[in-house]
Parts: structure tokens; C-alpha cells; sequence
């Protein structure tokens, strides 16, 4: 009867959730940011080390529901030693997947392990939740406000 | 079907759910005289599946559903009667005239009201609101003046008092809540101060379900000759009100939470307090003569009512009160009131739930947190189960940040819910934690 819900809440899902990775203040950040979802209060800070171009470091303190949390870890993870227009590319493919069409091709092997968030464009009220992080880090690498709110 | 007892009829309803635990059937209180089943019936929504499942509607304090009789007679006008009102000669006119005052008569008995002319229609509870803050409070606050609201209050009253505050350099005053979500009204009573120039609190919280106690708070601050607003928005449709009794000297509440349509709510004002207050918008309707240098306002309500009214919405507002009348708003209030000690003694029942806002006198809200799983997975969850409820801050940001959660859920019942509902709420919370392991 569950079985659905596990297109959106996959075993992946869970245990980032339970073990978020690089969850940790970072002293020696050059940028940090608050990412806020007023609808549901989820807060993250984002915290990233940028390089000559290259995200050499990145980590996340905060609290939200498990698709939120697990995005950010799994963001975290994927985008570390990429240069800022990858993770820009990388933060595209993401959007795409998560709020396109079925159709929409994506190549799923350059996403890696985002890809078992996809499951949560069949839930337009969770899709917030999925991109708080990566609209974080876009913001972050932009240098924009301290504070980036998904409303 | 009229014969079975509630209980019975609901359950053949939803043959798809597995019966309740043999625990829950021995609490499970009997509801004499209340026939939910029948009731069920008038709500044409509630016969539905919601992810193959029947829908289990818990989300009432955000908004409640309707039924036909308030369905049809949006129909009924809209087919017969339609036409603007408190203008026209013609016959259409004088019946929608005769419709929406006679829907005013119908807002006053059920509040109670002294006159009709203290019922003005408006959008909403956020409106009402407004309308005091602007007209009311811009007209009499000066810089050092104060407003004293509580912890527990919505959104909507809080931001219309900083917006006053940031126009009149008054200040707006917090009285604090206990840990059970009750009001500590010895610490309310000393921030009552020669400055304080009006009292704003929930009848309801609509975040906790406390019921605050409105006749003291409206006492203390009498005696202070300072008056009182409650927002009404989440009492009203769980408990008889009646504002002479209460003496309260501004009353709001929204029609859509009371099983009447979205768009139409009422502010209740004393009429001292209304005839004294200036104009909240100008326009057609709320003149006397007008000539281009200087306008003449009219009588009451309709110095209040700018422009065209939400005409058929305040109409079938007055027949959602009319339904719950006949069912009596005490009946409703005792059903409900065994709903929540049901729900409260089976969420009770599960270990990880924590229940946020315990206070003694409370409506049928059940706000709850489930340890390491966020209420928005919870909610998402039990919609797969054909569970609506509500995951969020609930427009009550403060009140999260005092219980130290970022949000809670929060299932909250009508006049329709029935016990097996909540059986079937607390198997979907046990699922939830299976799923999350
Ligand atoms: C206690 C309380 N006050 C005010 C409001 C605002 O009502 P509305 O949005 O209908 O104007 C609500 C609705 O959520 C409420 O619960």
C-alpha cells in the first residue's frame, strides 16, 4: 500500500536523512548563507569554500523534513571539487528533474544519486523542500543577500 | 442508514480500512443524540478516495468543507435572485437586498449581536482585522501607545498591529504563554498599562487549540475602560459565542472556516466603537452625498462597506449558520470535545508523539510532533493514506519558536469527523514511523 511513497522516500533518502553528510559549521568558509522555506520553516546554512573558481569545500547545519535534509547532503556531496559552473550545470539538471515532464531527458548518469530525488515531482508541495539547498548554493555562488528564501 | 449508529454506518462506509484495535473500541466514547452518519451525508465532498483510500478529512482549522445547503443556495441566488444590491428600483435588486440583510439578521442572532448594523460583512478574519487596526487604531494611537496581543496569535493578528505600529509610533506588547500553550494571564494583567489603548487575542489558538479565557481578559482590561478584540476565526465554529455575554467590543471571524464560502467573514463592533470610527475604504456604498468637496458618510454597516459586496457569499454565509444552528453549536461542541479527548488519549498511546499544546480547555485541535521525523514527511505520508492534515508553522511562526520545533501537524475536526477517523489517523501515524524505520 506504501509502495508509492517509495518513488519519493527511497532507501537513499532515509539514510542521508538519518546521516546527513558534511552536516558541520565550517569555520573557514568564504561564503555562508541561510536558506529559509517560509511555508514550512525549514532552515538551512550553507556554508562553501571557493577556490580560484573551484568549490573545495561545502557543509550544512540546519533543520527540515527528510527531503530536504537528504538533498542537501547528497548536494554537498556531489558538487565538492567541482568548479562553480559545473555545480551551475549540475544545479540546472537537478531543477529539471525534480519540477520537468517524464519526457524531458535527462542524462541520469551525470546526475549520479540525485536522481533518486526525482521521484518528487509527482509532489509539486514537496518540490520546495528538494531544491532549498541547491537554491542556497546558487546563491551563495552568486555572492547574493545572506538570506535566499524559496517563495 | 438513518437507524445505524454513527459509528456503524461509517465503518461499512470504509470497508477498505482494517478495524480498529480492540483497545481502541473500549475508550471509544458513545455519542447519543449526535448522528454523525446523517450529517456526513450534507457534505457531498467527504464521499470521496483520496489515493485509492476514503478521505479522511482532518485539516478543518485551515478551512472547513460545505455542505449542500450552503452549495445550493450559492446556486439558488446566482439562478434566481442575482442582481447588486442596496441600489437598484428593480425586483432582482430589492430580493438580493432582501437576501444579504437578511443574511446580516441571520450573522447577528447567531453572534448574538444587539443590532444588526454591529454586523459588518468582509473578506475574512485577516480583514476584520485590518479594518480595526486602520480605522480604529490609526484614529486613536499615538507615538508610546500601546497594543497588547498574546504568544499564541495567528499571523494575521500580529502584522496588521506592526504595520499600525510602524504608522503611529505605538508599540505592540506580547503577553507569554506556559509550556501547556496556556495563557499566563497574571503576567497579561501587568502589561496592561495606562498606555494600553486595545487588547487583541485569539478565542482560539488555531496553532494549540488552547480556548483562552476571553471573559477574564475582557474583564481585566474593562476595568481599565481599554477594549477588547477576539479573533474569532477558530472558536466561532466550535462553540456557541455570543458577544453581548462576553461583552467583547470587536468580534472577527471568517465564513470559510465556519462551512460557509471562502470570501466572506464579518467583523462584529459594538456600535459606540463603530460610530466613532472613520471609514476603512472609500467607494460606492459606504456615502451618503457626495460632492467634491466634502463627502458624507453613511449609516452603519455601511460606512464599513465599500463597493460591491461579496453579495452571494455573505448569503450563503447566513445559511451556513442556519445549518449549524439546527444542529446546535453545543451539540457540536460536546461531540467534538469526546473527538479530542479520544484523539489525545490514543495519540497518547504512541510513544514517539509528543503533543504540542495541552492546555486544560482546548478545541479540537491535535498539534503533535513524532521524535526525528519532520512533519511535512508525516503529512506527505498520510496523504498517501487518503489523511488530510496539515504539516507547517501554521501561520504562528512565534508559537513554533517557543516550543522549539520548526513545525508541527496537526489534525484538526468538524462537525463530520468521526471516531473511526481517528482510528484510522493514529494506524496512519504507526505507519509513518514504520516507514521511517
Ligand atoms: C486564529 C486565526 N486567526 C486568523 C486567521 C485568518 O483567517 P483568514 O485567513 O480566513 O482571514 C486564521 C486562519 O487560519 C486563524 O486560525
Amino acid at each position: 500500500m506504501l509502495d508509492q511513497i517509495r518513488d519519493l522516500y527511497q532507501e537513499v533518502v532515509f539514510d542521508h536523512n538519518r546521516n546527513p553528510r558534511n552536516f558541520r559549521v565550517m569555520e573557514d568558509a568564504n561564503r555562508k548563507i541561510e536558506g529559509f522555506n517560509p511555508l514550512c520553516g525549514d532552515k538551512i546554512t550553507l556554508y562553501v569554500k571557493v577556490n580560484a573558481g573551484v568549490i573545495e569545500d561545502v557543509s550544512f547545519q540546519g533543520s527540515g523534513c527528510a527531503i530536504s535534509t537528504a538533498s542537501a547532503s547528497l548536494m554537498t556531496e556531489i558538487v565538492k571539487g567541482h568548479t562553480e559552473d559545473e555545480a551551475q550545470h549540475l544545479f540546472d539538471l537537478f531543477h529539471r528533474i525534480t519540477t520537468g515532464k517524464n519526457d524531458d531527458a535527462v542524462n541520469l548518469e551525470e546526475i549520479g544519486k540525485l536522481a533518486v530525488l526525482s521521484g518528487v515531482r509527482a509532489y509539486p508541495a514537496r518540490v520546495k523542500c528538494a531544491t532549498l539547498a541547491w537554491h542556497s548554493l546558487q546563491a551563495a555562488l552568486k555572492n547574493e543577500a545572506d538570506t535566499v528564501s524559496t517563495e | 442508514m438513518n437507524k445505524v449508529s454513527a459509528s456503524q454506518a461509517v465503518m461499512t462506509q470504509n470497508p477498505a480500512h482494517s478495524a480498529p484495535s480492540a483497545a481502541s473500541l473500549k475508550t471509544r466514547p458513545n455519542s447519543v443524540g449526535y448522528n454523525v452518519a446523517k450529517l456526513r451525508e450534507d457534505f457531498p465532498i467527504l464521499r470521496q478516495t483520496v489515493n485509492g483510500k476514503p478521505l479522511v478529512y482532518l485539516d478543518n482549522a485551515a478551512t472547513t468543507q460545505k455542505p449542500t445547503a450552503v452549495i445550493d443556495c450559492i446556486r439558488r441566488v446566482y439562478e434566481n435572485d442575482y442582481s447588486n444590491v442596496h441600489r437598484g428600483v428593480h425586483t432582482l435588486s430589492q430580493r438580493s437586498t432582501d437576501l444579504f440583510e437578511g443574511a446580516r439578521e441571520k450573522l447577528q442572532q447567531f453572534l448574538n449581536a444587539k443590532h444588526s448594523h454591529e454586523i459588518v460583512f468582509v473578506r475574512g478574519t485577516t480583514e476584520a482585522i485590518n479594518l480595526v487596526a486602520q480605522s480604529f487604531g490609526r484614529s486613536t494611537l499615538k507615538e508610546g501607545d500601546e497594543i497588547l496581543i498574546t504568544a499564541m496569535e495567528h499571523h494575521s493578528n500580529i502584522v496588521p498591529w506592526q504595520m499600525l505600529c510602524e504608522q503611529t509610533g505605538a508599540k505592540l506588547k506580547v503577553a507569554p504563554i506556559g509550556r501547556t500553550g496556556e495563557l499566563l494571564l497574571d503576567e497579561f494583567e501587568q502589561l496592561l498599562s495606562p498606555r494600553t489603548r486595545l487588547v487583541s487575542v485569539c478565542h482560539m489558538s488555531n496553532a494549540l487549540g488552547t480556548i483562552n479565557p476571553v471573559k477574564a481578559i475582557i474583564e481585566l482590561a474593562h476595568s481599565r475602560d481599554i477594549p477588547v478584540l477576539l479573533d474569532g476565526a477558530q472558536a466561532a465554529p466550535h462553540m456557541a459565542v455570543d458577544v453581548q455575554d462576553l461583552d467583547c467590543d470587536f468580534y472577527a471571524l471568517s465564513g470559510h472556516k465556519l462551512y460557509g464560502p471562502t470570501g466572506i467573514g464579518i467583523l462584529y463592533g459594538k456600535e459606540k466603537w463603530l460610530e466613532a470610527m472613520p471609514p476603512y475604504q472609500g467607494g460606492g456604498d459606504m456615502i451618503r452625498r457626495v460632492t467634491f468637496d466634502k463627502t458624507e458618510y453613511n449609516t452603519l454597516p455601511f460606512k464599513f462597506e465599500a463597493g460591491t459586496p461579496n453579495i452571494v457569499d455573505a448569503i450563503a454565509l447566513g445559511t451556513a449558520v442556519e445549518y449549524l444552528e439546527t444542529i446546535g453549536m453545543d451539540a457540536i461542541a460536546e461531540y467534538e470535545n469526546q473527538l479530542l479527548q479520544y484523539a489525545t488519549e490514543r495519540a497518547l498511546e504512541i510513544p514517539q508523539l509528543t503533543i504540542v499544546g495541552t492546555a486544560e480547555r482546548k478545541g479540537a485541535i491535535l498539534s503533535f510532533t513524532l521524535e526525528r521525523i519532520h512533519p511535512h514527511d508525516i503529512g506527505t505520508i498520510l496523504d498517501h493514506l487518503g489523511i488530510a492534515i496539515r504539516a507547517g508553522h501554521h501561520c504562528a511562526m512565534p508559537v513554533m519558536d517557543f516550543f522549539g520545533v520548526p513545525a508541527t501537524a496537526r489534525a484538526s475536526f468538524g462537525l463530520y469527523n468521526t471516531f473511526e477517523e481517528i482510528d484510522i489517523l493514529v494506524d496512519g501515524i504507526r505507519k509513518v514511523i514504520e516507514v521511517f524505520g
